[in-house]
């Protein structure tokens, strides 16, 4: 909880060094106030039994919630890393304050207790990104990304609230224990508005992590944006929405599975199919990425559905999302810089990066081995938990889906992993790299492979 | 330890030559695999002398909290296994000796890299590291057949990719699954082989019936058995010729060792069930592609086709779970791993020589060069299987084996012998016979690598065709290990 203070207190100090005039310095501060944040978080972990709801139990910093925080955090002082440009251009306090503020959400919902707190959660990490989305100021395609997720995220949020109030008619709280409680005493005997309300939240949080049918903004929101604020919203955002999806679906509507399993399955078996099928056709490799966010949404989503194992199904998603966000940073950073030199994302701009630039392009294929789930990295074992939790289930046809699907998905990585090594190179433009990419690099790499080979510390971080 | 060391020392292999340069990098790989060579020899008679012997068996814990576990160790059966792969790789280095290769540090590397993987999948005694190696073993042998491939090697190679890739991962399922039914008793639940065992015995037909087809799938894309079979002629054909030698002597191996150890004893009602279909597909398999076979014009697809023919025959034996067919079928993987990296050498010397594999084109090599004639005919006569050459044992087991199972099936698996003969023979009186072509003028002299190579897969032909014996015990007693799981 110290964490969510302290990203809050850098929001603030963001905005404040505009009139201050200390500009220059506030990245290397962001920097250290972010590992602070995680020092902090680490400091609190492992005391679950101490840790104590705050704000009349609005929100509680357990152990899992914390882990999720870390999780968040960790990816945010990688990104940026990669984001140091951005900060460069004018709006820079600007830029800072909303990243933290989206912080701050994302943070809180990893940890609320309260549905007013899940919405505002939701709104403190939107209403930054639909910002942040539309920064590029002079594109058009930015400014309809930003445009285009303000319309369907408050769309979203609208179903959320709606959902929410229909909960609330229900059962009387907007406590998520009050809640749990009350299905548990109900034995089923609940009024039908009830069930509309808990579709409505499962509809506005496939809105949020992107799941088919509710996808059609990701596409062009990911591709119009500025590439960081991308790999932003692949990562953090996604990881801070399945810490909710999962709190909300695995821990207080578990008791009525029966309701939203199939909807939730069907979700999943359309995300598969589509994000799939069509990113293997496209041409941009920002737009490939944006589809396969999809997917892995839609594996995350099969450890939701495989809820009744909550301890293994909990960390299955916790494992995946750090898997998945780790990959995604290292992806995006070398997309960032080909996109930068080659003036396009196209995957014809990566041809022949295997030879201009050796050591970009073997962390690129890392970066889509772990995506496409090859062993020995850490997105293997990601669709490893994945598949566990997911065997015992009565969905045993999602799994064929599912392994169908990787194929398809190892085809469009694999494209990227072609151009590089085996088609030639067409301009001449140099790709260059700053030192801080490099070291981004070496490191999310590194973590990716170890992550792969040795997840046992991981998974007995998790386990507390 | 020791067993260890087999892993340990070609992936260390494969990061020294990476670091290499140049022409220094093969002979470091060579140096290297003879090593390992020399070492698994060093366990074969460690093995024979004890088979208890601590050396042979590492078991550290590698995930602990999901009962994972880097157990390998050297039985009969795994010890074959890890023979061949230690002795084709050497043969397979030196028969490159004549081609130039860009990047050759990356190239051999890869080579060594993937024979760390093959030798994991042939020891290891746990589920997840055995999927973990048959993985891995994949993606050296994608970039060996991606960077160094023929034309439409993007398109193939990426075809031969995914087909495999998900083989394995219904594979996956299926371990996973069998996981998820071990420890009932003990509540700790694990992936030790033979705790999937009796994981697999506790189940019911229909969930073992799950089980068998999703394994059965990865092993028969990897073999591959009709109808999985269409990314095979393609890729070995594109492939470099030492990833074609590698693809067809060892890896297909991987296949059907997989079916020996890691589905049969899995699964023995649903083998009752469902065995006359997967046999019964191995078998119009031979049929199909020894027919294909028989009209190829380009001798390496020809090799392909006829490849897949002997696989259908070792799958079938194998399936038909009888000592003899088992047996039979350990003594053919030996056997075809050696011959057919033989005719691969050989279709690599003839398009070197002449310019060309298409039989049309070729004709009266013998005049030319008496003593590649000889050769060529000797490793030719043990992949007919030949009595006295090493084919036979295998054969001669593996129908016997079958017929076990069904003398109808065993009519239609002899049947095909006899196909085996009629392109053999074909393709090396086209190749050799006859009138001189054009394209055999200048056929010259072979290089002495490749003699080399050659005369040791003859000297093997001859050598285990006469004298069976040390291999067949060592298969036997593999055989009847196994077939204590089944029954």
């Amino acid at each position: 909880m110290k964490g969510l203070f302290i990203i809050s207190a850098l929001g603030i100090l963001a905005m404040l060094a505009e009139i201050f005039k200390f500009k220059k310095l506030l990245y290397p501060i962001v920097l250290v106030g972010i590992l602070g944040a995680y020092a902090a978080n680490f400091m609190e972990w492992g005391q679950n039994n101490m840790s104590i709801p705050m704000f009349n139990n609005m929100i509680h910093f357990n152990d899992m919630s914390l882990a999720f925080s870390g999780v968040i955090l960790v990816t945010a002082f990688f990104w940026f890393i990669l984001a140091n440009d951005y900060f460069e251009e004018d709006h820079v306090t600007d830029h800072f304050a909303l990243v933290l503020f989206a912080l701050v959400g994302a943070l809180m919902l990893t940890s609320f207790r309260n549905m007013t707190t899940l919405f505002l959660g939701v709104e403190i990490l939107s209403i930054p990104m639909y910002v942040l989305a539309a920064s590029r100021k002079r594109d058009l395609a930015s400014n309809e990304a930003g445009f285009k997720y303000l319309i369907m995220g408050s769309f979203a949020s609208g179903f959320l609230l709606f959902g929410i109030a229909l909960i609330y008619g229900a059962t009387g709280s907007f406590d998520l224990m009050a809640i749990r409680a009350f299905i548990s005493h109900a034995n089923g005997d609940l009024p039908a508005f009830f069930y509309a309300g808990v579709l409505m939240v499962l509809i506005a949080m496939c809105f949020k992590v992107s799941a088919a049918p509710f996808h059609f903004w990701a596409p062009d929101v990911y591709e119009g944006s500025p590439t960081v604020i991308t790999a932003l919203m692949s990562t953090i955002v996604k990881t801070a929405a399945f810490a909710a999806f999962m709190q909300l679906f695995v821990i207080v509507f578990g008791g009525i599975s029966e309701i939203w399993s199939m909807v939730l399955a069907v979700i999943i078996a359309l995300s598969l199919i589509v994000s799939n099928i069509t990113a293997a056709t496209q041409q941009s490799v920002k737009r490939m990425l944006a589809y396969s966010s999809i997917s892995h949404a839609a594996f995350m989503l099969m450890a939701i559905l495989a809820h009744t194992k909550s301890f293994a199904s909990i960390n299955a998603i916790l494992y995946y999302s750090l898997a998945y966000s780790i990959g995604s940073i290292s992806a995006f950073t070398v997309l960032y810089n080909v996109s930068k030199a080659k003036g396009s994302s196209n995957i014809e701009a990566f041809n022949g990066l295997g030879k201009r630039h050796p050591f970009m392009a073997a962390c690129m294929v890392v970066a889509m081995l772990s995506l496409a789930g090859i062993p020995v990295t850490a997105g293997f074992f990601a669709k490893y938990f994945v598949f566990t939790v997911m065997i015992g289930t009565t969905f045993k046809w999602l799994i064929m889906l599912a392994i169908l699907t990787s194929a398809v998905g190892v085809y469009y990585y694999f494209k990227v992993i072609i151009a590089m090594y085996f088609k030639q190179e067409d301009s001449h433009e140099e790709v260059k790299m700053e030192t801080s990419h490099l070291l981004l690099l070496v490191l999310t790499s590194l973590f990716t492979i170890a992550l792969g080979v040795v997840p046992n510390y991981l998974i007995e971080i998790f386990s507390n | 330890m020791l067993v260890g060391l087999l892993i340990i020392v070609p992936l260390i292999a494969s990061l020294l030559v990476f670091f290499t340069k140049g022409n220094t990098s093969r002979t470091v790989a060579l140096g290297l695999s003879v090593a390992e060579f020399i070492l698994s020899l060093v366990v074969l008679f460690q093995y024979k002398h004890n088979p208890d012997n601590a050396n042979l068996i590492l078991n550290c814990a590698w995930v602990e909290s999901l009962g994972i576990h880097f157990a390998v160790s050297v039985d009969a059966l795994s010890i074959l296994m890890v023979l061949l792969t230690t002795f084709l790789v050497p043969l397979i280095i030196l028969s490159s000796f004549n081609t130039e290769y860009e990047k050759p540090n990356s190239f051999y590397g890869l080579i060594l890299l993937m024979q760390m993987a093959l030798v994991g999948v042939f020891t290891a005694n746990d589920g997840f590291l055995f999927y973990v190696f048959w993985e891995l073993a994949l993606i050296p042998i994608y970039f060996i057949c991606l960077l160094w491939g023929g034309e439409n090697r993007g398109r193939i190679t990426f075809k031969f990719f995914v087909y495999t890739l998900f083989g394995s991962l219904f594979m996956l399922v299926g371990l996973i699954y069998l996981y998820n039914h071990t420890g009932f008793e003990t509540g700790i639940k694990s992936w030790a082989v033979t705790d999937l065992y009796q994981a697999g015995k506790s189940l019911t037909l229909n969930q073992q019936s799950f089980v068998f087809w999703s394994i059965f799938l990865a092993f028969g894309i990897k073999m591959p058995i009709f109808p999985l079979h269409t990314w095979q002629p393609d890729t070995y054909v594109n492939a470099p010729t030492q990833g074609t030698m590698l693809l067809s002597g060892i890896m297909l191996k991987m296949g059907t060792f997989g079916l020996i150890k890691w589905l049969l004893p899995f699964t023995p009602l649903a083998l009752a069930e469902w065995g006359w279909l997967a046999i019964g597909l191995s078998v119009f398999g031979i049929f199909y592609a020894s027919c294909i076979a028989i009209v190829q014009k380009d001798y390496k697809r020809l090799i392909a086709y006829s490849s897949i023919a002997h696989v259908g025959l070792i799958a079938a034996g194998i399936l038909s779970a009888n000592q003899q067919g088992i047996q039979g079928a350990v003594m053919q993987m030996l056997a075809h791993g050696v011959n057919v990296v033989g005719l691969f050498l050989i279709a690599d010397i003839l398009m070197r020589h002449t310019g060309t594999r298409e039989m049309e084109k070729l004709g009266g090599i013998r005049n030319m060069n008496g003593n590649f004639a000889v050769l060529f005919l000797i490793v030719m006569l043990g992949s007919v299987a030949l009595p006295l050459t090493n084919g036979f044992v295998g054969e001669f087991l593996l129908i016997n084996g079958v017929y076990q199972y069904g003398a109808w099936v065993a009519a239609f698996a002899g049947l095909t012998v006899i196909l085996g003969a009629v392109y053999m023979l074909r393709s090396y009186q086209a190749i050799m016979l006859g009138e001189r072509r054009d394209s055999a003028i200048a056929f010259g002299s072979l290089a002495s690598s490749d003699k080399w190579v050659l005369y040791i897969i003859c000297f093997v032909i001859i050598a285990f065709g006469v004298y069976p014996k040390p291999l067949n015990d060592l298969a036997e007693e593999g055989t009847k290990a196994i077939l204590t799981y089944i029954k």
